[in-house]
């Protein structure tokens, strides 16, 4: 290779086998880290593999509108579209669903804005309220009071043959832009 | 050293000629301070014993548990129910894990009271905060393990807490999940981190940890007015351990061995008395009766999300525990020499007492959650019959309305009900007939508007009940710019 006489000067070698054995040594060193690369690559790529994709949202069925009754809210559950075999009951997870009217529809994700923890409507109330810290949301899912800073997070929602069909498939997280 | 007879003296003159064969340079014994042969000493040996009795609970456990989202849980049930002693050695190894932070802890308070941290023993203080710092990461992934509805909502809470991490929150929650929600890849992740990853790292650090304890000897007491220096402590130090130094074995060990051996069998009472925790109810997210609740460690953090106001919550769990943290790590570079004795050292001391009291109090407040609405007080919890007693159907009828509205779930009768809100006791007394209305229809202070949720009878009917809620002997509050007996 070309680098051997340039190693042989600047590490002042006269006799030609230091520059053999550095030009070994280079070499090595080059090999291991191609090596090193060709390794940490795939292996990189494997361990990174949930970001492959940025958002994970899927339209997915909530049933038949006549489920959900007029000026009432109600808790839905879906299996959540991206999810293993091995999953189990984890892959099923609940939502608010609220009616309002005709095909004017609400689905609100269970997670409270602050924590995340499940918040349950009250009816009488009409209102939601959180476990954790008491953060509570009228029925619109506008914030009550409370910690939350915000309102609860909404799924967007569409209702196509009669079914009421909302884009899921990922947990809330504060950072997620408002739906 | 101990007479030894028989067999022993056979292996322990055998293994002499090979450890530290007579001729050649002996260094093979290792001595320490007479000073640091004292009770309060004892705590990094028997911090030692239990993280190994963790590490052969957990190999145990580990033959067992599925590390499966579908199987977890249901496994946990087998080792608690079939497995026989399953659930001793669950208790073991949850309990243990309790034992080891708070043996930590009293490790860490004890050398930092101490000053052993300054030179030459910075890095020890180093691993070991890391040593803790991991420790605390088994604690979180272990709870993990155990699989069931709390382990999953405290999960969601971390991570909503992670997400709000700026510009790389999502990805982040991602990555760590190990895809877009809590399921089978996010317990395996925490599987792996939990029997591999950290215990591979704890092991490594604590080999360290004990290799710097080893070459730089322990620390000896401090006195006060002698003052840690870089450039004499090596040379008095050894002179300290040449003139009345004493050998590990067995004089360096007695009060280890005694400390280290009740602690083993207190833990084994505790377990065995105790049982194991859990798992409550199973993973399912979408049952949803569910009140998510960290562990011991971690109640202080809860108590923080709770009590901080809310705009506090990122800003503390992102920048300010991290800093602490880094703090902590740092110390012995930000004063490695001078004054080790307690008393001559406020500002240490100040800082320790300030942090260890809001650990103990939020710790403690963590235990009964104030700050959580009980959402099952409106249903199940019964008003106390001397607030209906003489009462007229109108305020009785606001009564049952407190219940039916579900204010009783954040606003206590008689000490029971939720915190979250102030108790109903003596609101007559503190508000008045308008004040009751406004704060009802519009809230307020922590409290939702009930405008919409209420028809004006039902508003009435509540506020005639609030009104009765003085004692007999004061007279509920009014307004002070009308007369007194116009009645507010």
């Amino acid at each position: 290779m070309s680098e051997s006489p340039e190693i042989a000067n600047s590490g002042g070698g006269q006799t030609p086998a230091p520059n053999r054995r550095s030009f070994l040594l280079r070499a090595g060193l080059l090999i291991n880290a191609l090596a090193l690369a060709a390794l940490a690559l795939p292996i990189a790529g494997y361990l990174l593999a949930p970001l492959r994709r940025v958002v994970y949202l899927k339209w997915i069925s909530l049933g038949p509108v006549e489920n959900f009754p007029e000026n009432q809210t109600r808790l839905a559950i879906y299996k959540n579209p991206f999810r293993t075999p091995w999953d189990g009951s984890t892959a099923e997870i609940p939502c608010w669903v609220r009616r309002i009217k005709g095909d004017a529809f609400q689905v609100f994700a269970i997670n409270c804005s602050h924590l995340g923890c499940p918040v349950r409507w009250f009816p009488s109330a009409e209102l939601f309220m959180c476990p954790c810290h008491g953060g509570t949301f009228y029925a619109d899912g506008e914030r009550a009071s409370g910690p939350p800073s915000r309102a609860l997070y909404q799924y967007p929602l569409k209702v196509e043959k009669g079914e009421l069909w909302v884009k899921a498939g990922e947990m809330p997280v504060m950072t997620l832009p408002k739906a | 050293m101990a007479k030894l007879s028989g067999w022993p003296r056979i292996i322990g003159d055998w293994l002499r000629l090979r450890l530290s064969p007579p001729g050649l340079p002996d260094n093979s014994e290792f001595k320490l301070p007479r000073s640091a042969i004292s009770w309060s000493y004892v705590f990094g040996s028997a911090t030692f014993v239990v993280l190994l009795l963790e590490l052969v609970t957990g190999l145990c456990l580990a033959l067992v548990y599925q590390p499966s989202a579908d199987s977890a849980w249901q496994s946990l049930l087998y080792l608690n129910y079939q497995q026989p002693l399953g659930w001793f050695l669950r208790a073991l190894h949850y309990w243990g894990s309790n034992f080891l932070v708070a043996l930590m802890i009293l490790h860490l308070v004890q050398v930092f009271v101490i000053g052993a941290y300054k030179f030459p023993r910075e890095l020890t203080w180093i691993g070991g905060i890391l040593l803790l710092l991991l420790t605390l990461a088994m604690a979180l992934t272990g709870e993990v393990l155990r699989f069931d509805q709390e382990s999953y909502w405290d999960l969601v809470i971390g991570f909503a807490l992670a997400g709000r991490t700026p510009l790389i929150g999502a990805r982040l929650v991602h990555f760590l999940m190990g895809g877009p929600i809590i399921a089978g890849a996010t317990l395996e992740r925490m599987y792996t981190t939990h029997v591999l990853l950290l215990p591979a790292a704890i092991l490594g650090l604590t080999g360290l940890h004990l290799l710097l304890v080893y070459k730089l000897g322990i620390s000896e007491w401090p006195m006060p007015g002698r003052l840690v220096n870089r450039d004499t402590y090596l040379a008095s130090y050894r002179a300290e351990v040449e003139r009345e130094g004493e050998p590990l074995i067995p004089n360096g060990l007695r009060k280890d061995l005694i400390f280290a051996g009740l602690i083993v069998l207190a833990l084994i009472v505790t377990a065995a008395v105790l049982g194991p925790k859990g798992p409550n109810g199973a993973p399912n997210p979408s049952i949803i009766q569910t009140r998510p609740h960290p562990d011991f460690y971690f109640l202080w953090m809860e108590a923080l999300m709770g009590l901080l106001p809310a705009w506090l919550d990122t800003p503390f769990a992102l920048i300010v525990l991290p800093i602490l943290l880094l703090g902590l790590i740092a110390m012995p570079l930000i004063s490695p020499t001078g004054e080790r004795y307690i008393l001559r050292r406020p500002l240490s001391m100040v800082i320790a007492v300030t942090v260890l009291t809001v650990l103990v109090t939020t710790t403690w407040l963590g235990t009964y959650d104030p700050w959580s609405p009980d959402m099952n007080a409106w249903s199940g919890t019964p008003i106390p019959a001397a607030y209906l007693k003489g009462r007229t159907p109108l305020e009785i009828q606001g009564a049952i309305l407190i219940q039916a509205k579900q204010c009783r779930n954040c606003h206590a009768l008689d000490g029971s009900g939720g915190m979250r809100g102030p108790s109903l006791d003596t609101t007559a007394t503190r508000l008045t007939r308008n004040e009751l209305i406004r704060q009802i229809l519009q809230g307020g202070g922590n409290m939702p508007g009930y405008g919409k949720a209420l028809k004006p009878a039902e508003v009435d009917a509540i506020v005639a009940f609030l009104m009765t809620m003085h004692p007999a002997n004061e007279p509920p509050a009014h307004s002070s710019a009308r007369p007194a007996d116009a009645g507010g």
